[in-house]
């Protein structure tokens, strides 16, 4: 699987511009603000969080879109912006050149069946009151597509094609283990034979061993039925396993954005070259030559993002420009067409960070 | 319950032959708790010997002879034209100040007791489940207007109300079902808005929306089953409240009207003779006792078997006493114990997770 994706991944992707046949989600610069309110009966909206705030990508057919960051940078509003779980503030989502922006719900619909979620706590997103058959039958019962012994038949497929035993259709989510659920998960999500399916951190919460298994599925699946993938996860090990093309979000925006091998294997933003550097290697020779970039300060609070680059106040490369201009999203010299950087000073191959400034791990 | 426990009973589902095991739904454990429960059982019997009384009313007035409006002015009545005492000329229970069979009375005043207090509770929690769910779900303007409006019948004089309501109109049976249920409905309304406000901001509702599920799909199967259990134990404890609440309204005669007889209207007419007549007064209030103590001990013990971890002093079962046993022996030794009661407690099914210092016997 691994062999094919890298195949792919060479020449398939295109970064957020594209306007091609094979992209079936363009996201075109998405904005989504939480407003905080003030005290009162009546609160006024005194700030906003700005989770998300300017964001564009597309995700091709047949092929898997990673998404990696840190905790906060607004992952998962961006996944719920595209599946119309929350409104969005501002921005597109165009689904198979289809504008569903903001669709009212009986118009978002046919688009429901199409774009499908597995969730990242696998014990949180199945009803425990609910029988396992009922849970996978629901998006049958929903959109009314089967009923009765069909249905339950189709429920039954499911479990098996996902490698679950169909006899224990009638137990409830509490008697099964955490990657047993996230198959559960897994078979809800793929009953409409959806086109597109959102991970939001699907592993994150399972054992490492439990991990493997549950990405293969997920692998086979999309061998099987041709589906997309957005693939959400702070494991970079599991994104670059997965993915073709890899996003890196920092602070809800673009800080990096291309082909796994070239986000991987020659990152441009210093952002990247960190959190790289901070990902545990499975190789201890690896692990022991590697230098790690320790970041100093917190991310700031997205109430308040800096202004220029967001990246600036804990970038060991930021000069003076980095602090006034925003950088935008594009290709570096040197660089492939579908590799973009947003950074005024990309990382040269070869170059220290750790030297530039930065403590280095003893 | 702890780790190892989780990982022993996921091997041991893996395992066991797939016929063997049989997933027990929560509604199962539940009721497997119950039937333990002495107390609750008891109350059960007793509901059921009550609802046989009303329902055989008839019968029993055929049995004896004495129709329920007939009034025995000479057998019914001493010498000094009051009410005569159980047992004699064949009154078992004895009879009221006009001689009328206070047996056959308070069978039929049985019936309409039980009926207004098993169909207000149902007026009260369909509307009051429906209501709370529209307000905790919906949220925002919604929610502001509805929870001022439970707020306002919770606050409401019910007594004030239903005397103007029966002087505008005539005292009724109606009219003292729309008032009980009016002033009912909204307690149950705020606890299934509490819950359905946690509630709604779990994963797996998110996920129902993701699939297209619209508002009323998500409130009545996602959310609903999982808050039957609260709603069963409140129901359950306002039955005897809306039993003692038309015993009230009949005892200051605006309720059940005259001549039909209601636990509160004979009450209202015995407490003019309770010196010379104490089986008038009695054997009513004893019907009313038992009947709301019954309910009141049936929602007690529904709600320690949907949420074992609740302690109760007169808790029934012997695994109960036990654990309030193990609870008081000294304390160092209970830890272990303790340990290994939560996990019989909790069976297989049961996921939720024990509340940080909530062990069970440590109260006892």
């Amino acid at each position: 699987m691994t062999d094919s994706f890298a195949m792919q991944a060479g020449g398939g992707f295109s970064g957020g511009a594209d306007y091609g046949d094979d992209t079936l989600v363009r996201v075109d610069n998405l904005v989504k603000y939480f407003p905080i309110k003030g005290n009162g009966i009546i609160g006024r909206t005194v700030t906003h969080v700005q989770a998300v705030d300017g964001v564009s990508l597309s995700i091709k057919r047949g092929q898997t879109l990673g998404l990696v960051g840190e905790t906060g940078c607004g992952k998962s509003t961006l996944a719920r912006c595209i599946a119309g779980l929350i409104p969005i503030t501002r921005g597109k989502v165009y689904f198979e050149g289809e504008d569903i922006t903001n669709l009212p719900r009986a118009k978002m619909r046919p688009y429901r069946r199409q774009i499908q979620m597995i969730f990242q706590d696998p014990y949180g997103a199945l009803n425990p009151r609910r029988r396992v058959g009922s849970i996978i039958g629901d998006p049958f019962a929903i959109h009314n597509t089967a009923t009765g012994n069909e249905r339950k038949r189709a429920v039954q497929d499911l479990m098996e094609r996902v490698g679950l035993n169909p006899e224990h259709y009638n137990r409830f989510p509490a008697e099964f283990s955490g990657g047993q659920r996230q198959r559960i998960g897994v078979a809800r999500a793929l009953a409409l034979r959806p086109k597109l399916i959102i991970c939001d951190e699907p592993v994150s919460a399972l054992d490492v061993s439990i991990q493997a298994q549950v990405l293969n599925l997920l692998a086979d699946l999309q061998d099987d039925f041709g589906l997309s993938y957005l693939f959400i996860a702070h494991d970079l090990e599991v994104v670059r396993h997965v993915s073709n093309a890899v996003t890196v979000m920092y602070l809800g925006r673009v800080a990096e954005q291309g082909p796994g091998d070239q986000v991987y294997g020659h990152s441009r933003h210093p952002y990247s070259v960190a959190l790289l550097s901070a990902a545990p290697a499975a190789d201890p020779d690896a692990a022991a030559k590697r230098q790690r970039i320790i970041l100093t300060g917190d991310v700031p609070s997205p109430i308040n993002p800096p202004p220029g680059c967001r990246f600036h106040p804990r970038c060991p490369k930021a000069q003076d420009l980095c602090g006034t201009a925003e950088p935008v999203l594009e290709t570096k010299a040197g660089d492939p067409s579908t590799h973009l950087t947003a950074c005024h000073y990309p990382v040269e191959a070869g170059e220290n960070l750790a030297a530039a400034g930065l403590r280095e791990q003893p | 319950m702890s780790i190892t426990e989780v990982s022993f009973q996921a091997s041991q589902i893996s395992d066991a032959p797939v016929t063997a095991i049989q997933g027990r739904s929560q509604w199962q454990l539940t009721w497997r708790r119950l039937r333990s429960d002495r107390v609750a059982v008891a109350s059960v019997v007793v509901i059921i010997l009550m609802i046989l009384f009303a329902i055989c009313a008839p019968l029993i007035a055929l049995a004896t002879g004495h129709p329920v409006d007939t009034a025995y002015t000479a057998t019914g009545e001493n010498a000094f034209g009051n009410p005569v005492g159980p047992g004699v000329h064949g009154f078992i229970l004895g009879t009221d100040e006009i001689g009328r069979d206070l047996l056959v009375r308070i069978a039929y005043g049985a019936r309409i007791s039980l009926f207004v207090g098993l169909l207000t509770t149902a007026i009260a929690t369909v509307a009051g489940v429906t209501l709370g769910l529209v307000a905790g779900y919906f949220g925002g303007v919604v929610d502001a207007i509805l929870a001022r409006f439970f707020d306002a019948a919770l606050a409401f004089p019910y007594i004030v109300l239903a005397l103007a309501l029966a002087s505008v109109f005539h005292p009724s049976l109606t009219i003292v079902i729309g008032v009980i249920a009016f002033f009912s409905w909204a307690g149950i309304s705020r606890i299934v808005r509490g819950q359905t406000l946690s509630l709604k901001e779990k994963e797996y509702i998110e996920a129902a929306k993701s699939l297209g599920a619209g508002p009323w799909r998500i409130m009545f199967i996602d959310i609903l089953p999982n808050l039957l259990g609260p709603v069963l134990v409140l129901a359950t404890l306002y039955i005897p409240t809306a039993v003692t609440f038309e015993a009230t309204l009949s005892f200051l005669g605006i309720g059940i009207p005259e001549p039909a007889p209601s636990w509160g209207n004979i009450l209202s007419e015995a407490q003019a003779f309770y010196h010379v007549a104490w089986w008038y007064v009695v054997f009513p209030s004893l019907a009313l006792l038992i009947t709301t103590l019954a309910f009141n001990l049936l929602g007690d013990g529904i709600r320690d078997a949907i949420d074992p971890r609740t302690e109760r002093i007169f808790a029934g079962s012997k695994a109960a006493r036990q654990r309030r046993k193990r609870g008081r022996r000294g304390n160092g030794g209970h830890g272990l114990d303790d340990a290994i009661l939560v996990g019989e407690q909790a069976d297989l099914t049961d996921d939720q997770p024990y509340p940080a210092g909530g062990v069970p016997g440590l109260e006892g």
